[in-house]
C-alpha cells in the first residue's frame, strides 16, 4: 500500500519535473521564435530602403522571396497615415493652410486609408482575372512599401518647414513633389513586379483599377443607402405603431 | 379611478416629452436661423481667414433718419419723396434726387439736424427748363449742379443760382450707336469739369465729355465675359440660325460710379457669373484710371466682392450686388449691396474693415437700398422703397479703426499700433489689428513677438520677413556653440583615428622588436 503510494508519488514528482522541463523548453522555443520574428521584422523594415533604391529587384524579392513581412507593411501604412496628420498639424502656417480647428484626425486618416484599401482591393480583383501573379496580401504589402518615401521625406520636411521663410518655400514644395513622384514610381514598378506584368499592361491596369475602385464605391454607397432606407422603414413603422397605440 | 391615474401619468409624460421636443425644436430653429444663409444673426461682422463670418462690434450706429416728415415736405409741397434714386454730398450739403417727383432736394446739415434749403424743380434760361426722371445729381466745387435728366435725353448743367449753362446730349459720333436714345443714369464730374455719364444701353463704358460740352469718347469699357465652354459651344456646335438667335457676347454695363478725391472713378458692376467672383474675374468694384484701366489694389486673400458665401433659393440669394459706392478721404471705400441691404467697408488695400446691414423695416435696415454717400466719416444710405435717408455715425470701434488706418498711412506706426491695440480690446477677432501691431513691433526689431502677431493675422509675407530676421539673429547669437559642435563632430573622429593609428604603429613596433 505504502510502496504503491510512494511509487505513485515518484511518478507524480517525475511528471512534475517533466512538466517543468517541458514548460521551460516551450518557453525557450517561444523566446527563440519571438527573437527570430523580431529579427525578421527588423530585417523587413530595413529592406524598405533596398526597395526604395532598387525597386525592380526589391519588389520582386519582397513578394517572391518572402523578404517583406505584413507587420512591416502595417507599420509603414500607419506611419504614412501619421505623417499625413502630422503634416497637417505641424507644418509652418506659411506653407499649409489647414483649418486646424475643424480637422478630425481620424477622419483625415480614414480619408486616406479607405481609398488606399479600396484601390488595393480593386487592383487585386482586376489583376486576378488577367493572370496577375500577386495575391491581395502581396499587393497590399507592396503598396505599403511604396509609401515609404512619402514618410521619409515629408516627415522631416514638416519640421524643416518651420525653419524656412515663405521666400524659401520652393525648397519645401520641390521636396514634397519629389516624394510624391517617387511614391508613384514605386507604385508603378511594384505592381509591375508583383504581377509580373510589362509596363504597358501595368499602365492599363492602373486605369482599370481606378475604374474598379469607383465601381466598388458605387456599390458600397448603393448598399448603404438601401440599408439606411430599410432601417428608416422599420423605424417609421415602429413610430407609427407607437403613435397609434397612444 | 386607477386607470385614470395611469392616464394622467401618461399625459404628463407626453407633456414632458412635448416640452423637451419644443425646446429641441427651438434650439434647432436657432441653429437654422444662423445657418439659413450662412451668416450669424449679428448686425456687424467681418470675415476671418477661413472665410467664415465673425461677429464684431458695431462700427456704425444710426444717428438720424431723414424722410418726407422730418424735412417738412408734406406741408411745403404736399408731396412725399417718391422713389428717389440718388444722393450726393458736397461739404455739408446733401442733395436727394427725387426721381419720380422730377425734383432735386437741397438739404443742409447742422449737427444732427437736416433742414431743407430749396427744392430744385426748374432752371432759368433753358429751352426745356424742367426735369423728367432725373436719375442722378452732381455738384462741383463751384456749386454748379449737373443733373442726369433721363427722359429728356441729356445731362444738364446749371450754376448755383439755377441758371442753365449747357446740355450734354447724344454725341453725334460714329462710335455712339445713333439708333439708341441717350439715357444718362449716373454721372460724375472731375475737377477739370469733364463729365462722365453712365448711360442705359451703352456698354462701351462711361461717355466722356470735355468741359465745353464736346464728346470725347468712352472710357473703361467692361471686358466681355465668356467662358471657354460657351465659346466652343457657340462657335462649333450651333448652326448659323441658332447663333443669330442667341445674344451676342457683349460687355455689360456698369451699375454706378463715383469719383474720388484724386480723380479716379470707382465703378460697380452687378452683371457677372457667380463663379467668376472668387477668382477675381468679375471685379464688381473697379477703380478706373484715365485710360479706363482697373487699378484697384487687392492685397487680401479674397478680392472685394462683398459677402464670401451665400445661399441659393432664399429671397436674397446669390452674391452681393453693389448698387453704389462711395470713397472717403482716407481711401476707404464703402459699397452698398442692394441684394441684402448691407454695407461693406474696405481699406485702400482691399481688406474688409467691417460689413453691416440687413433687410427689414427697423432702423438701420433697408428694404430697397439704392445709394450711399459719405459726409466726413458718416454714411448716408438712401432707401428707394422707404423713401428715407439713414444717417450712420461711427461708433468708438469704427472710429478707432479709421484712426489706426490713417495713422499708418501717415507713417505714424507706433501710434497706429496703439490704436490697433484699442481695436483688439473691443474685437479680438480682427486680423488687421494683429497685422498693424506686428508691423509696428517689427520696426522696433522685436522679431519674435512680431512673428506671433503675424501668425495670428495669417500674414504669410510679413511673417516670412520677421522670421528671416529672427533666424539671422538667432544664428548670430548661437553660432559659437554650433561651431563648437561642428568642430567636435569633425575633430574628435579625426583625433580618435590618429590615436588609434599611433597605437597600432607602437604595437607593430613592439612586435617587430620581439620578433627580432
Amino acid at each position: 500500500m505504502s510502496a504503491a503510494r510512494s511509487a505513485n508519488k515518484t511518478a507524480e514528482t517525475l511528471t512534475k519535473q517533466e512538466l517543468e522541463a517541458q514548460k521551460r523548453a516551450r518557453r525557450a522555443e517561444l523566446k527563440e521564435r519571438h527573437v527570430a520574428w523580431r529579427k525578421k521584422y527588423f530585417a523587413s523594415l530595413k529592406y524598405s530602403f533596398y526597395v526604395m533604391s532598387h525597386p525592380f529587384d526589391g519588389f520582386w524579392d519582397l513578394v517572391h522571396e518572402q523578404r517583406g513581412t505584413l507587420a512591416a507593411a502595417h507599420t509603414f501604412l500607419i506611419l504614412f497615415l501619421l505623417t499625413r496628420v502630422i503634416k497637417l498639424m505641424c507644418t509652418s502656417f506659411q506653407f499649409i493652410s489647414a483649418p486646424i480647428q475643424y480637422i478630425n484626425v481620424f477622419e483625415e486618416m480614414g480619408s486616406l486609408l479607405l481609398p488606399f484599401l479600396i484601390l488595393c482591393l480593386a487592383n487585386w480583383a482586376m489583376t486576378t482575372l488577367f493572370d496577375g501573379k500577386g495575391r491581395f496580401k502581396d499587393i497590399y504589402m507592396g503598396m505599403c512599401y511604396a509609401m515609404v518615401p512619402y514618410v521619409l521625406i515629408q516627415l522631416p520636411m514638416t519640421f524643416i518647414s518651420n525653419m524656412l521663410s515663405v521666400d524659401e518655400g520652393s525648397l519645401y514644395s520641390v521636396m514634397l513633389s519629389f516624394s510624391v513622384i517617387w511614391c508613384l514610381f514605386l507604385v508603378f514598378v511594384g505592381l509591375m513586379e508583383i504581377h509580373d506584368y510589362g509596363p504597358g499592361k501595368t499602365f492599363i491596369f492602373l486605369i482599370v483599377t481606378v475604374v474598379g475602385a469607383s465601381v466598388i464605391l458605387f456599390l458600397m454607397l448603393t448598399f448603404f443607402s438601401l440599408l439606411s432606407d430599410a432601417a428608416s422603414y422599420f423605424v417609421s413603422l415602429y413610430r407609427e405603431t407607437i403613435f397609434r397605440l397612444n | 379611478m386607477k386607470r385614470e391615474n395611469g392616464r394622467d401619468i401618461r399625459v404628463k409624460g407626453i407633456k414632458l416629452a412635448l416640452c423637451a421636443l419644443l425646446i429641441l425644436a427651438l434650439l434647432a430653429a436657432e441653429g437654422l436661423a444662423m445657418a439659413d444663409d450662412g451668416f450669424s444673426t449679428s448686425y456687424t461682422y467681418t470675415y476671418d481667414y477661413w472665410e467664415d463670418p465673425q461677429e464684431s462690434p458695431d462700427a456704425y450706429r444710426v444717428a438720424v433718419m431723414i424722410d418726407s416728415n422730418t424735412l417738412g415736405l408734406e406741408n411745403l409741397e404736399n408731396t412725399r419723396i417718391n422713389r428717389a434714386q440718388s444722393l450726393y454730398v458736397r461739404g455739408d450739403m446733401l442733395y436727394i434726387c427725387d426721381t419720380y417727383n422730377n425734383r432735386i432736394l437741397e438739404i443742409r446739415r447742422k449737427g444732427e439736424t437736416f433742414s431743407l434749403i430749396r427744392v430744385i424743380r426748374e432752371m432759368a434760361g433753358a429751352e426745356i427748363n424742367t426735369f423728367d426722371m432725373p436719375y442722378d445729381v452732381f455738384v462741383d466745387a463751384d456749386g454748379n449742379i449737373y443733373v442726369a435728366d433721363f427722359n429728356h435725353y441729356r445731362v444738364t448743367m446749371m450754376d448755383k443760382n439755377l441758371n442753365w449753362v449747357r446740355d450734354y446730349t447724344k454725341p453725334a459720333d460714329a462710335t455712339f450707336d445713333q439708333s439708341l436714345n441717350f439715357l444718362p443714369k449716373k454721372l460724375v464730374v472731375d475737377v477739370a469739369g469733364r463729365v462722365y455719364a453712365l448711360c442705359q444701353n451703352v456698354n462701351k463704358g462711361l461717355v466722356k465729355y470735355e468741359a465745353d460740352g464736346s464728346f470725347s469718347g468712352f472710357i473703361g469699357a467692361n471686358e466681355v465675359s465668356i467662358t471657354m465652354g460657351e465659346y466652343i459651344w457657340k462657335r462649333y456646335f450651333q448652326t448659323k440660325e441658332q447663333r443669330a438667335q442667341t445674344a451676342n457676347f457683349v460687355p455689360t454695363e456698369y451699375e454706378n460710379c463715383y469719383i474720388d478725391e484724386e480723380g479716379f472713378i470707382y465703378a460697380t458692376n452687378t452683371v457677372f457669373s457667380e463663379y467668376d467672383l472668387k477668382w477675381d474675374n468679375a471685379k464688381p468694384i473697379r477703380r478706373l484710371n484715365s485710360l479706363g484701366k482697373d487699378i484697384l489694389i487687392k492685397n487680401d486673400r479674397y478680392p472685394p466682392i462683398g459677402d464670401l458665401n451665400w445661399s441659393e433659393g432664399s429671397d436674397s440669394a446669390g452674391p452681393s450686388k453693389f448698387t453704389d459706392i462711395t470713397v472717403m478721404d482716407n481711401d476707404i471705400y464703402v459699397a452698398l449691396d442692394r441684394n441684402r441691404g448691407r454695407l461693406f467697408g474696405y481699406d485702400s488695400q482691399g481688406v474688409l474693415l467691417w460689413a453691416f446691414g440687413t433687410k427689414g423695416n427697423v432702423e438701420g435696415a433697408f428694404t430697397g437700398a439704392i445709394s450711399v454717400e459719405h459726409m466726413g466719416k458718416d454714411l448716408l444710405v438712401l432707401d428707394q422703397l422707404k423713401n428715407s435717408v439713414t444717417v450712420f455715425e461711427t461708433t468708438e470701434y469704427g472710429q478707432t479703426i479709421y484712426e489706426a488706418t490713417e495713422a499708418y498711412l501717415r507713417g505714424e506706426y507706433d501710434e497706429s499700433a496703439d490704436l490697433w491695440r484699442d481695436v483688439l480690446r473691443m474685437n479680438a477677432n480682427y486680423p488687421l489689428a494683429f497685422r498693424g501691431i506686428g508691423r509696428a513691433i517689427l520696426r522696433q526689431n522685436r522679431y519674435e513677438e512680431a512673428m506671433d502677431y503675424f501668425e495670428l493675422a495669417h500674414d504669410v509675407d510679413n511673417y516670412g520677413r520677421a522670421y528671416k530676421l529672427y533666424r539671422k539673429e538667432w544664428v548670430e547669437k548661437n553660432v559659437w556653440w554650433m561651431m563648437l559642435i561642428l568642430a567636435a563632430v569633425l575633430i574628435i573622429p579625426l583625433a580618435i583615428g590618429r590615436v588609434r593609428k599611433m597605437k597600432w604603429e607602437v604595437s607593430e613596433h613592439e612586435r617587430s622588436k620581439i620578433r627580432k
